[in-house]
């Protein structure tokens, strides 16, 4: 990252109650849950991170506690820089802060979130199901979601599976 | 020889129904624009000049299904399209055939998991399946012959 910005990062470390990563001159910023908005919000009004290129989450249950990690991706196209924020969630249905009301284009970001993790966002506009239908049950990006295997037909249990197989009638 | 020949003076042909029908419905069996997947690419090399798939008759991808008479379920089906599917299949006016094309649409391929419908034949009746992933033109042409020869075969008591 440009030198420029260290001093930047440094408030944001002290308001925010940050801890700060560097790998490969990549920065990451680990922050806690209540302070997502004011973050964003200093980001893009005061150090001019104009764009959220995404978010996405990772679940790191069983081996981690909290399961849950939360990542930010913002960009300044203005100074060419990259930054990403990582916001631990505790539980197992966890609830955060909706950043529509920085970028509106959150919006499908968190509502990707609810879909395949079940985070809550509290303040968004439309929290509905994205890519699952719209019925769907659970959440298919957690680690304990089964993965739905079906037994497949060889030459040998062929009939076996078959006689169960649902077939469509004309 | 040709039909002049067989005319005679009369100006008549003498056919059986069945051939009849079954005659014109495999020469003018209209496909449904429909891809899913990387399998429609296939679809669609198979259409155009290189394997031109019009010599069949079927120079025609109807972008509505009640105007077509041949499904050809190029990709994985999911569980989400799933009703969509159904609800095209039901659209299309009788008589209808479905081709199957594609290991994912058959069977599921390699997606043995929970968001893809394991064989579209959970969801359609299906009239020939084609293996491949994706198959080759050819390969899909060679699934229509066979669809035309099982329509030339198609007795009248069985039509709905």
């Amino acid at each position: 990252m440009n030198d420029d910005f260290k001093p930047a990062v440094k408030t944001l470390v002290d308001r925010f109650d940050a801890q700060i990563e560097e790998h490969r001159g990549d920065i990451s910023l680990s922050i806690p849950r209540q302070h997502v908005v004011e973050t964003c919000r200093t980001l893009r009004d005061e150090l001019g991170f104009e764009m959220l290129i995404a978010i996405t989450a990772v679940d790191y249950w069983p081996q981690q506690s909290p399961r849950f990690h939360m990542v930010y991706q913002l960009l300044s196209l203005h100074h060419n820089v990259r930054i990403s924020l990582r916001v631990p969630l505790v539980g197992n249905y966890p609830t955060a802060d909706s950043i529509e009301c920085v970028y509106p284009n959150a919006n499908w970001y968190e509502r990707e979130l609810w879909d395949m993790f079940g985070i809550r966002f509290e303040g968004h506009s439309d929290l509905r199901r994205i890519v699952m239908p719209y019925d769907w049950e659970g959440h298919p990006l957690r680690k304990d979601y089964p993965l739905g295997y079906e037994e497949v037909q060889f030459s040998f249990n062929y009939e076996e599976i078959d006689e169960r197989k649902p077939y469509a009638k004309d | 020889m040709g039909l002049e020949q067989k005319l005679g003076n009369m100006g008549v042909v003498t056919l059986k129904l069945e051939q009849t029908m079954n005659w014109g419905r495999t020469n003018a069996m209209w496909p449904m624009l429909f891809g899913l997947a990387c399998c429609a690419i296939e679809m669609m090399s198979a259409q155009a000049s290189h394997y031109d798939m019009s010599r069949f008759g079927m120079e025609l991808m109807r972008a509505s299904p009640r105007q077509s008479d041949l499904m050809i379920v190029a990709g994985r089906v999911t569980r989400k399209m799933a009703p969509v599917l159904r609800r095209l299949y039901d659209q299309m006016p009788d008589p209808k055939w479905v081709v199957s094309m594609g290991d994912c649409a058959s069977c599921g391929g390699i997606f043995n998991n929970y968001a893809i419908v394991q064989g579209v034949d959970e969801v359609v009746p299906v009239d020939v399946y084609v293996a491949g992933c994706p198959p080759r033109p050819e390969a899909l042409i060679h699934g229509i012959i066979t669809l035309h020869e099982k329509v030339r075969g198609e007795k009248i008591d069985n039509w709905a």
